[in-house]
């Protein structure tokens, strides 16, 4: 499991030097902050692309959401350890419980994402006007509202990837979870295979942590 | 079978259930969807020696190109149908050709081929292992493998024809369908075929890390591996390192070709036409491959150099020379091989202070390989050598080595590689160190460890007329081409006659054909000795060689599970050559100190 998760941090490293190879070949936005908008001209400032939340529409709540987010996948994380450890006691029931949170936890992670590419793509009311005078609203792989293509691209692509691993580590947790629940595990008189499972929630998480950086806070 | 277990089931558990297991087995588990490791290294050698046939014939298809520019092919038509037009070889199959065989032989021979199939064979046999750490992770890795191997060879068929943009497949050729027609649907059939390759490497190299980290048997420590285990674990370390990364630049050259991303693409204006996509940069591509691209030609060479050692040791009957710098240098190359890749980019407009930095590092990258070289010619020196074909091979690997690695420090130095970069000096470089030497530790592997695979003997004669007609073909191809490099001569162009100062070398091209066709008939003198020995050869002994390590130990044909009995002990490291005072010249590693009092040595005297 090291192992593959050592090569798989590779993949996830080389993606976030393109991002930042790709984010220094444009041009920064230089001036008030205040006085921003969108432009292909530079990269956008996070703060102001990812400033929704669900339901309460039309206030400027910058990476309020996201923050929510991370906290959820955090705390699953917690779970997790907490599984691991019951494992390490043999108690079953208590690999369960923690089990089912962290499984809980992962998929409103991954509702949140969705709604958050949801809201990436629709766009806002606003939108952005383009040289050629039509307004565009909302991303999608070839232009988007917020700036350069490239921006819309790599979120989407980086993101998607790392989406695509909490998704195959929610699977994990469910088939461990079962396993759990038939008392396969206590059979075998340890709970190793939930270790590994929460060594790979951990590692999806700490490139969550990373990725969020890269996005959201650089 | 079942009687002789009920007496050893008590001491044996283990070996009773594999019996067992094995008994069960009808004949696609055990050689179809078979998850022990010798079946599946075997898969993995039949498949590698199908496609080194394959990209052969595609080079001497080029090379009569190369040749006999004037010439008409049309007694081709019926092998290659449309791609040979009025007796001429279209310019788009010429590209085709060459990207499919540089492909071809650096994932498919060199990496499956050589590593697959002595990393399988020979880890558990060597560590004393039952089998692989995970036998279906295993089986899986060689089936993707195949699946991987069908999707390229089916893009060979298409009407588009394969990739046609060079095997680095640098975008935005490679990345626009409308740039030529093998970047339409061969380029999409490439890439997905390199996805199932990376995958399946992955699967292989987790296994083989793991294998050797947990599975060594009682004794084996990691200083008393034989070279070839230390080369192999190395080389899994590399391609789980390296593989991720293409595997994220295939990603995302997926997306520009396919979703419309810009990831390398930038104000491109093409048939007349403007693209809309812009902020991209095609040399960023050009990084992430060559992160990959230059601990992969070390993922070719390494598992040669492991087994070359070995066999050279073997049978100069002599321990390797510097056991420990040979262990050192391996992993000096696996550090130094992540930090050189932009040295294939010196032209690509990068800074020349960081072209200095690059060159530096690559040229450290002579120290430990030159201390490999000295350790090998150290272990010949004055041994008592047995030139079997093994042998010949080996001695022939480390001569293309040291040929082929000299220009590689000519290379190396950014200033003279911008006038020799894509020339056919680099051509005859690569071919040199990685490509022919690889293919001499590739047959090393083969003629060594037949016996143990097939439990018969290739045959010596036909090996020695197949090493010397190789090894002259070899240099005939590509010393020539050192000179037609340096006189500027561009690779990868489909014609040259167009060109008045090249038209002097037209008979050194000639010559290099002919040296090619040569050395491409004698593999069929391989081809015939590998198939008849398998079914006709002379029957092997258990240790036909004399060799101390643990595979030698087993059975002539080892079966599921390897040692009929329970695991070897190991003793002494696997060297124990022409040891003073020996009964015999070699000491197997299972061997223990206290029935060898003669030959020890004073602090050996109370080990066990």
């Amino acid at each position: 499991m090291w192992f593959f998760l050592l090569s798989d941090a590779f993949t996830f490293g080389a993606l976030l030097i393109v991002y930042g190879l790709s984010r220094h070949k444009h041009l920064p936005y230089v001036g008030d902050p205040e006085a921003f908008t969108f432009s292909t001209q530079w990269w956008p400032i996070p703060e102001k692309v990812f400033n929704a939340f669900p339901g309460l529409h039309g206030v400027d709540l910058p990476l309020a959401f996201v923050a929510l987010m991370t906290m959820i996948l955090i705390l699953s994380s917690v779970t997790m350890v907490l599984a691991v450890e019951a494992g390490h006691r043999m108690d079953k029931n208590d690999v369960q419980k923690w089990l089912l949170w962290t499984i809980l936890f992962g998929s409103i992670f991954l509702g949140c994402q969705a709604w958050e590419w949801t809201h990436f793509i629709v766009g806002d009311d606003t939108g952005m006007v383009l040289g050629d005078g039509t307004r565009v609203f909302g991303a999608s792989l070839t232009v988007n509202q917020y700036g350069p293509p490239l921006f819309a691209d790599l979120f989407f692509f980086i993101t998607g990837f790392h989406g695509t691993h909490v998704f195959s580590g929610v699977v994990l947790l469910i088939m461990a979870f079962i396993n759990t629940v038939n008392g396969v595990y206590h059979k075998r008189g340890h709970y190793e295979m939930v270790e590994k499972v929460g060594l790979y929630w951990h590692f999806v998480d700490l490139v969550w942590v990373f990725v969020f950086t890269f996005f959201y806070l650089i | 079978m079942s009687s002789t277990n009920i007496s050893t089931h008590e001491v044996h558990h283990d070996v009773h259930e594999e019996h067992e297991h094995h008994h069960e087995q009808n004949f696609i588990e055990k050689y179809i969807f078979s998850q022990d490791h010798k079946v599946i290294a075997k898969q993995f050698l039949f498949t590698g020696i199908f496609w080194a046939f394959v990209g052969g014939f595609l080079s001497i298809l080029f090379r009569l190109q190369l040749g006999w520019p004037q010439a008409t092919f049309t007694f081709l038509e019926p092998i290659l149908g449309g791609w040979v037009e009025n007796g001429k070889l279209s310019t788009e199959f010429y590209l085709a050709m060459v990207t499919m065989h540089g492909t071809i032989m650096v994932f498919f021979v060199l990496t499956a081929g050589l590593s697959g199939t002595f990393a399988n064979f020979l880890i558990p046999l060597q560590i004393g292992a039952r089998d692989m750490a995970s036998g279906f992770m295993n089986m899986l890795s060689f089936w993707i493998f195949f699946l991987s191997s069908i999707i390229l060879l089916t893009s060979l068929f298409i009407e588009t024809g394969p990739a046609s943009g060079g095997w680095t497949v640098y975008p935005p050729l490679s990345a626009l369908p409308q740039a030529m027609p093998g970047s339409g649907l061969g380029m999409t059939l490439w890439l997905v075929s390199m996805a199932l390759f990376i995958v399946s490497q992955l699967l292989g190299g987790v296994n083989y890390i793991t294998t050797i980290i947990n599975l060594r048997t009682k004794g084996m420590s990691m200083t008393k591996l034989p070279l070839t285990i230390w080369a192999l674990f190395l080389t899994a370390v590399l391609g789980l390192l390296a593989f991720p990364v293409l595997f994220s630049a295939a990603l995302l050259l997926i997306f520009d070709r396919s979703f419309g991303t810009s990831f390398y693409l930038s104000d491109i204006f093409i048939a007349g036409e403007a693209l809309a996509n812009t902020g991209g940069s095609p040399v960023l591509f050009q990084h992430l491959f060559w992160f990959l691209g230059h601990p992969e030609v070390y993922i070719v060479i390494m598992p040669a150099m492991g087994l070359v050692s070995e066999v050279i040791t073997t049978n100069s009957r002599k321990p390797i020379f510097g056991y420990r710098a040979m262990i050192g240098s391996l992993m000096g190359i696996s550090v130094l091989s992540f930090v050189v890749w932009a040295h294939h980019m010196f032209v690509s407009g990068m800074n020349p202070f960081l072209g200095s930095v690059f060159m530096f590092l690559t040229l450290i990258i002579a120290v430990p390989s030159a201390v490999k070289v000295f350790n090998w010619l150290a272990t010949l020196w004055r041994g008592n050598i047995r030139f079997s074909t093994a042998m010949l091979f080996a001695i022939g690997f480390v001569s293309l080595f040291i040929s082929g690695g000299l220009t590689g420090i000519i290379l190396g130095n950014s200033a003279l590689d911008i006038h020799l970069h894509d020339t056919y000096f680099v051509i005859a470089h690569f071919h040199l160190v990685m490509g022919a030497a690889a293919f001499f530790g590739m047959f090393t592997g083969v003629y060594h460890w037949f016996p143990k695979m097939f439990g018969r003997m290739m045959d010596e004669k036909l090996g020695f007329i197949h090493f010397w007609l190789t090894f002259i073909a070899v240099y005939l191809v590509f010393m020539p081409m050192h000179y037609l490099g340096i006189a500027g001569f561009p690779r990868r162009y489909y014609s040259w006659t167009g060109f008045e100062a090249f038209n002097m070398f037209a008979d050194m091209n000639t010559f290099i054909s002919i040296s090619a066709i040569i050395g491409f008939s004698a593999q069929f003198i391989f081809l015939f000795n590998f198939i008849y020995s398998i079914f006709k050869g002379r029957r092997s002994t258990p240790n036909p060689w004399h060799s101390n390590t643990l595979e030698w130990t087993t059975p002539v044909l080892p079966g599921h599970g390897n040692w009929p009995g329970p695991l070897p002990v190991v003793y002494r490291w696997p060297y124990d050559y022409s040891k003073p005072g020996a009964v015999e010249d070699y000491i197997p590693q299972t061997v223990p100190f206290s029935e060898t009092q003669s030959s020890n040595f004073p602090h050996e005297k109370d080990l066990e």
